[in-house]
């Protein structure tokens, strides 16, 4: 029996394999001995908790690591982002966020430069799960406030 | 006995169909549906008599002031109130509590003297405490809790001792289910002459409260979880006490006299009213009140002790389901699946048209406690039928077969 006929549609558009594959092996998980920054965010809607922590060197990120607790759509969205994230600049990553929230609001084209992230794109049909996705994003984003 | 076939009948809410299966309603604690009467009732105070009350000298006014007090004497009789005078209109049970937390905590706590709470609280009656005992340097102690979620009573006469001021238990726990003695520790409590204050945001919809038997100081719980609008909530308190306090907010309706100096204070309960209370919630209330009275409690919690049994038997069928919570329990189950996030199940049932909590429930000690970052719950009540404990275990089934495959 296959899945589509199995399962309602919906669910494989937010569920994609590459989302399952992150939440089941986390890339980039785990803490820096000496982060230039780290931010601890806390969503008290559901109690998941994430920490983001930056290594960065001149205006470039040169590693990033995520811990903390949460459901697939949270800790898949840390894992990928924190992937794409090592190597770019400051205004680069500035740049994804923005583009990463106008993906959550179902615009596609924003999120063609992202990459993998492009399989979250589904969670913009589930608008209580969006919060779930822009966890990691919004530590990323206090992250840079607190670089500048 | 309940036949939930029937009663679903007088609740629209419910035929309806989510994501094309026919809904199933599994979060009542969080807010449960509302019967027509309920609907019928705030349709009527809006097409026929709407006007403020207390104070219009015309036909509607009175009408609308009538009703308003009707509902009042109907929720004094469905908890046993020895007088409608106990009875203050809020907009809900953390309102309520912190009612009590101002008007009469904050008034009376100094520096040393003790709160005691239980651990398993819902943050409404835990925050109001934690926010009093700042602002008087009182100190907040915590209820033992067994290991199946019970509140530990053997040590009631070292817990509560002549420092402790108030004890600030829930009637039925909104993760747990645990059904807290609370007759047994007033008793304690008025011996060591603390006062205490009930949530039962949890059980007055689901089992009959007489408060004189509980014999606590003050009750608490909202219209909304018990068939009736949001933005209507109740607080008993023992009249002398109400007597004592000073007003939580001031403004129209909670006065005598005013002058520019100072001012004269209404008479109970409207000393605790100020402003245009919610009427056709209160309205609401009373309709609500007269369904489930007409209903039955006695058989409206035999109804969900049925469901919850079996609602239990058939999930520890499904293997990787943990249910937290003691055996003994109101209508709910708390619970997670395997490895499967609630969140992520929850949105699995949903698209099966399942509808159950997930999160922490607004109580996150009592996740800490579990040791789990949150949970799912199904909550039952009158309505709830075997059938839907069926669809949910069919949905958990579903949600188990998509997170094994889709890795």
């Amino acid at each position: 029996m296959s899945l589509e006929s199995s399962h309602p549609v919906k669910l494989n558009d937010l569920y994609r394999d590459v989302i399952m594959d992150h939440y089941r092996r986390p890339r980039n998980k785990g803490t820096l001995p000496e982060p230039s920054v780290s931010v601890d965010l806390h969503n008290p809607v559901c109690g998941d908790e994430i920490t983001l922590q930056l290594v960065v060197e001149g205006d470039r990120i040169r590693q990033a690591r995520f811990s903390g607790r949460g459901c697939s759509i949270s800790q898949a969205s840390a894992s990928m982002m924190t992937q794409q994230l090592e190597g770019k600049t400051l205004a680069e990553a500035e740049d994804m966020i923005a583009r990463f929230k106008q993906l959550m609001h179902g615009d596609e084209q924003a999120g063609e430069t992202l990459g993998d992230l492009m399989a979250l794109h589904g969670v913009s049909k589930f608008p209580v799960r969006v919060k779930c996705a822009l966890l990691s994003w919004e530590a990323l984003e206090r992250s840079l406030e607190q670089l500048r | 006995m309940i036949d939930p076939r029937v009663i679903r009948q007088d609740f629209p809410v419910l035929d309806q169909r989510v994501n094309g299966r026919p809904l199933v309603y599994l979060d009542s604690a969080a807010t449960a549906q509302k019967p027509r009467p309920v609907i019928e009732a705030v349709r009527r105070y809006y097409e026929e008599y709407n006007a403020n009350v207390h104070r219009a000298i015309h036909a509607l006014g009175e009408r609308a002031t009538a009703e308003y007090e009707e509902a009042r004497r109907k929720v004094a009789r469905f908890i046993n109130s020895p007088s409608e005078r106990s009875i203050v209109f809020t907009k809900n049970a953390t309102e309520s509590i912190n009612l009590v937390a101002y008007s009469w905590a904050r008034a009376r706590l100094k520096p040393g003297d003790e709160i005691l709470v239980s651990p398993i609280e819902h943050h409404s009656n835990l925050v109001p405490w934690q926010l009093a005992a700042r602002a008087t340097g009182a100190r907040l102690r915590f209820f033992d809790v067994t290991p199946e979620g019970e509140l530990r009573l053997d040590d009631l006469g070292q817990l509560i001792h002549e420092r402790t001021r108030i004890v600030a238990v829930t009637h039925v726990s909104n993760v747990l289910g645990t059904i807290v003695p609370v007759a047994r520790i007033a008793e304690a409590a008025h011996r060591a002459g603390a006062v205490v204050v009930v949530d039962g945001a949890q059980s007055v919809p689901h089992l009959p409260v007489d408060v004189q038997a509980l014999g606590c100081d003050f009750f608490a719980f909202s219209g909304h979880k018990m068939g009736a609008p949001t933005g209507i909530g109740v607080l008993y308190g023992r009249e002398e006490l109400l007597e004592a306090m000073e007003p939580f907010l001031g403004g129209g309706d909670m006065i005598s006299s005013v002058r520019l100096e100072g001012s004269r204070w209404a008479e109970l309960p409207y000393k605790f009213e100020a402003g245009t209370p919610p009427i056709a919630q209160a309205i609401g209330l009373g309709a609500a009140v007269d369904y489930l009275s007409a209903t039955g409690m006695d058989a409206v919690y035999a109804h969900e002790q049925r469901i919850t049994s079996y609602a239990r038997e058939r999930l520890e069928q499904v293997p990787g389901v943990v249910i937290y919570g003691p055996r003994e329990r109101g209508g709910l189950i708390t619970f997670n699946v395997d490895e499967i996030h609630p969140h992520d199940l929850a949105t699995v049932l949903d698209q099966h048209g399942v509808a159950v909590r997930a999160g922490h429930h607004c109580a996150q000690p009592v996740m800490e406690w579990l040791g789990v970052p949150a949970t799912a719950r199904a909550s039952f009540w009158l309505y709830t039928t075997e059938e839907d404990v069926d669809r949910l275990v069919e949905a958990l089934w579903a949600a188990k077969e998509f997170f094994g495959h889709v890795a």
